[in-house]
């Protein structure tokens, strides 16, 4: 038989006919020649011929599969038994389509960041490289990779010859304004050594990347990505050759990188060689951690001698400079991108993997019990030779369309979850574009037939199972074969409820984790506060008095606007980010515990007015004052934190001083004593973080390099309101300085909650659905056991049972599995948060085992039972005797 | 489809492979491979429709024969079936190994009996 013929059986059919109908016809002539009359020729032809049926027939069936007539046979069935119920088929078919959607959006955004390889030549091979200090505080999560100094990464990439190349990078920010007066515009870029692109295996889109000679101070070539030639420089070639203004400067543009190209993230605009702006002073630092350093290891060394290498020069730097860590470490691309996703997306995909669990139980319940009314069937057929695969293959027909319905709804519904997804999730690494792939929808695809499995053999095997024809035994519906399956209903109620405890605890916890780190405290006013941000261009300001020129007419103009009750300057707002720190030494005495980690604060830039402005208490001395600027500027305000950590208890900290070696921001004066004027309260850095060790510094100390400076406004009323308002104000001082970042102090600890406040909705939306799933499931549960038992208790009433006797004893009956099911699900889910939390450190001032989420769990599953078991159970009560026993 | 024992079997191929031969004095269609075979075999074979037809489409699909709409010498329409390169080859096969089954039976069975039913 032939594939062309299984489709054209119809035709086949047709010319066959066709085919003994002339068969029959030359017959009929030959006998008539033979001299027969015509009926007794015929008569004779057709005897000879046999039954044309017959023929058809097998011809028909040699030009079949059997299998997929048989396949098709049972989808028709399965389709019709469907149809005929279609509430139920809806149900489980949305159920299936949810629970594929959201594993399928996650899986896509897992295999996107941390399976698939970055589109870079060889990318198995590239690391990058990181410092490591062996100190106790630095082997915390947050503190383990640490950025590279550029001198250490100089010393790495000449005397270590495991990796093929090393190449270095930082983050840096430009103002980038137009020739013929376009809006000026505050862009993040990236500095680049010249060897990048070519380390990476990137090739220019347009022009060429940079050479050796470019990779100097005061170099002026810059590379644009794809998405700013597309969107300031309309995609126009010409581009390349001709300069654009960066800080006031002309850069010449030398090449436009491939649109695909978005590493590190896609916020960066453009590249300059990593020398062009940094000071030769700067390249020296063995303590200025701000660089990523991407590595390509040579082929036929082990990434372990390699790095080994680079952490045996690491060691010898650490020996001869102070401050300097101690080991290097690499880790791949992909997860030095991934990092802080990594936890959140193990998390919900467990989540949902509990979810997917939960929907194919329920599913497979409800077949559990189509089944019951099947049973009469199943076993005749079985009882007249049918063979159990036939039967269980049939019934597999069922779940099979089910999830196959679910799981193309769920892949179509996931491409729209993924986009949502991928966008609402700040902080997801951007240079692998997340979308569906043929990997994707093989892996949708076989979750969709192993979710048809697990649905639909459970109930068939336990249908076409050794009892198979116990039905036939007995003459009520009601049987003793029942038995085993409302045993297997009830068991797999109680994993449904376990599962969907466990859910319920860790949404719990992740909500009452994400709540309590709303409510935490910044250390400073959070209403009615306008924040922004802006920053200076080094050309134009060059020196401190021009930049606290500015500064301080803008404040002065701000502070004298209507409706503004107070502003306040400086580099870095509490809960704005980490940003940067530096190492100091207390003058006054040695350090209080020599073993311990070198005395390290952050390091901020305050105006006078800033403490004030932002309600943050001064426990004691006092603010700077306005003339304590440049020269004269060698004060410092430290927290309260600080004076814990590195002060002797009792110790007055004022008047003492603060030796800080090096500043993190060039152009700030290094080697200085500073005098403590003022301690104030303890301020975040990040909400969720504990509180640091921070030295406030004059603003008007005068830095003029890595201007940023963030302006906080307080206002009278909605803080929005203002925002053009004091923008203006910037715009009369200096047209074209850009504005960046507006946003009120809410949005600014909203934002940065964003992710905790995604991954505890998304899995408590998880939970309230296998919640409702569960809830379904003892619903279903308890009214086919009533089906089951109505005889029975209809004898019971008639006896004399009162009714509120048997709303018990069926409330009873449904509540047991859900029971047995909430131990099952406290005890794993104790387990498993402990083991969560261990491992991910995800909660904030929540213990895992936290007695008010788990009685909340206990509480909201008991009453949502309870209400599901009550309608079946009243039902019960209700029941009318004499029709109960009639129903026999 | 019961019917079919393990003679029809060994009695299927041998159809299969007569069909080829009749095919290979030329192009014809069901009814006259029929009778072909019947008058051929001295009206020892009959053919019944009922094995003609799944054996004619079997070879179609093997690609021994190839089929052509056409009309019959009574101007009928009718079916005409020709002998491939593919089915040429595979009748010199089948009647090899024919031929030597036939002699091997015949050894067993002792000379005299291959006279009396051997091929011509």
């Amino acid at each position: 038989m032939s594939w062309s013929r299984f489709f054209r059986r119809k035709n086949e059919d047709v010319d066959l006919r066709e085919e003994m109908q002339s068969f029959l016809a030359e017959e009929i002539a030959e006998n008539v020649a033979r001299g027969l009359a015509p009926e007794e020729a015929e008569r004779r032809a057709r005897i000879k011929l046999g039954n044309p049926q017959r023929l058809r027939e097998t011809l028909w069936q040699q030009n079949t599969f059997s299998l997929f007539e048989k396949l098709g046979r049972d989808l028709k069935y399965a389709l019709r038994t469907l149809v005929r119920t279609p509430g139920f088929s809806l149900i489980a078919v949305a159920v299936m389509a949810l629970c594929i959607s959201a594993a399928t959006s996650l899986f896509t955004i897992v295999h996107s960041v941390l399976m698939k390889p970055l589109p870079f030549r060889d990318a198995d091979r590239l690391v990058v490289i990181h410092e490591h200090f062996r100190g106790a505080w630095a082997n915390t999560p947050d503190f383990n990779y640490n950025p590279v100094a550029p001198a250490d990464f100089f010393d790495w990439r000449a005397k270590t010859h495991g990796f093929e190349d090393m190449a270095i990078m930082r983050y840096a920010g430009y103002n980038l304004t137009g020739e013929r007066g376009e809006l000026p515009e505050a862009v993040s870029a990236a500095a680049g050594s010249w060897n990048m692109f070519q380390l990476l295996g990137v090739q220019p889109a347009l022009g060429r990347a940079f050479i050796e000679p470019e990779d100097q101070h005061g170099s002026t070539v810059v590379l644009l990505t794809w998405s700013v030639f597309q969107r300031r420089f309309a995609g126009d070639a010409k581009i390349v050759g001709r300069p654009i203004h960066l800080d006031g400067r002309p850069f010449t543009v030398v090449g436009v990188l491939p649109s695909w190209f978005k590493y590190p993230d896609a916020r960066i605009q453009l590249w300059v060689p990593y020398k062009a702006d940094a000071e030769p002073k700067f390249l020296q630092r063995h303590d200025s951690h701000l660089n990523l350093v991407v590595a390509r290891v040579r082929p036929g060394v082990s990434l372990a001698s390699a790095i080994a290498q680079v952490s045996t020069l690491q060691y010898q730097l650490h020996l001869q400079y102070p401050h300097v860590a101690e080991d290097a470490l690499a880790r791949s691309l992909t997860e030095d991108l991934a990092g802080n996703v990594t936890k959140p997306l193990h998390i919900m995909l467990s989540a949902v993997g509990c979810m997917l669990l939960i929907g194919c139980l329920n599913v497979a319940n409800l077949l559990v019990a189509r089944g019951a009314a099947r049973q009469k069937e199943v076993a005749i057929r079985s009882a007249l030779g049918a063979q159990r695969a036939t039967l269980i293959r049939e019934q597999l027909m069922e779940s099979v369309l089910i999830c196959g319905a679910g799981g193309l709804s769920g892949i179509l519904l996931s491409v729209f979850a993924t986009r949502w997804l991928a966008h609402a999730w700040k902080g997801l690494p951007t240079a692998q574009s997340i979308h569906m792939d043929g990997a994707v929808i093989a892996f949708a695809c076989a979750l969709m037939c192993a979710a048809a499995l697990a649905a639909g053999l459970l109930p068939a095997l336990s249908a076409t199972g050794k009892g198979v024809m116990n039905p036939l035994q007995t003459s009520a519906r009601t049987g003793a074969s029942s038995i085993s399956r409302t045993g297997m209903r009830k068991s797999l109620l109680t994993v449904e409820i376990g599962i969907t405890v466990v859910l319920l605890i860790a949404a719990g916890l992740l909500l009452k984790s994400f709540l309590r780190l709303r409510s935490a405290n910044v250390g400073c006013v959070t209403e009615n506060t306008l924040t922004l941000k802006y920053s200076l261009p080094k050309n134009k300001y060059d020196a401190p008095e021009k930049v606290n020129a500015f500064n301080e007419a803008l404040l002065q103009r701000v502070r004298s606007m209507p409706g503004i009750r107070a502003a306040a300057l400086g580099n870095i707002l509490p809960a704005a980010g980490y940003w940067g720190d530096d190492v100091f030494t207390v003058k006054e005495h040695p350090p209080l515990n020599p073993d311990e980690d070198r005395p390290d604060a952050l390091t901020r830039w305050a105006d006078p007015g800033y403490f004030g402005a932002l309600g943050i208490p001064f426990l004691s001395g006092r603010s700077f004052t306005r003339d304590e600027r440049v020269a004269r500027s060698y004060k410092v305000i430290v927290s309260h934190r600080l004076v814990q950590q590195y002060f002797p208890a009792g110790d007055n900290p004022i008047l003492k001083h603060l030796r800080v070696p090096t500043h993190a921001h060039d152009g700030a004066p290094n080697d200085i004593d500073y005098e403590i004027v003022g301690v104030v309260d303890d301020t975040v850095y990040q909400v969720g973080k504990e509180p640091k060790a921070v030295m406030y510094f004059p603003l008007f100390e005068g830095v003029t390099s890595n201007n940023i400076q963030m302006l906080a406004v307080r206002t009278t009323s909605d803080p929005l309101q203002f925002s053009l308002l004091v923008q203006r104000q910037i715009a009369a001082l200096d047209p074209e300085l850009p504005v960046s970042d507006v946003l009120t102090m809410d949005q600014v600890i909203g934002e940065s909650l964003g992710n905790q406040k995604l991954s505890a909705t998304l899995v408590l939306a998880f939970a309230i659905l296998s919640l409702l799933l569960a809830s379904v499931g003892i619903y279903g549960v308890l009214s086919y056991l009533m089906a089951q038992r109505t005889t029975e208790l209809g004898i019971r009433i008639a006896l004399g049972a009162r009714r509120e006797q048997v709303l018990k004893l069926m409330l009873l009956d449904g509540l047991r599995p859900v029971i047995r099911g909430l131990l099952l699900g406290l005890v794993i889910g104790a387990i498993a948060t402990r083991v969560f939390t261990s491992t991910l450190s995800i909660l904030y001032g929540t213990k895992p085992l936290d007695p008010a989420v788990f009685g909340a769990v206990v509480l909201t599953l008991l009453l949502v039972a309870v209400l599901a078991c009550l309608t079946p159970a009243w039902r019960a009560s209700r029941l009318d005797p004499i029709q109960a026993i009639r129903v026999e | 489809m019961i019917r079919e024992s393990s003679d029809a079997e060994m009695l299927k191929g041998t159809l299969d492979m007569m069909i080829l031969r009749t095919l290979l004095a030329g192009d014809a269609h069901g009814h006259t491979i029929a009778k072909i075979i019947e008058r051929t075999s001295e009206d020892f074979l009959e053919v019944e429709q009922g094995s003609l037809y799944p054996a004619l489409h079997r070879l179609e699909d093997r690609g021994w024969v190839s089929s052509v709409w056409g009309t019959s010498e009574n101007n009928r329409k009718v079916k005409f079936y020709r002998l491939t390169p593919a089915g040429r080859k595979q009748l010199a096969r089948e009647a090899n190994r024919w031929r030597r089954m036939i002699r091997a039976i015949g050894l067993v069975m002792g000379e005299g009996v291959v006279r009396e039913g051997g091929m011509g």
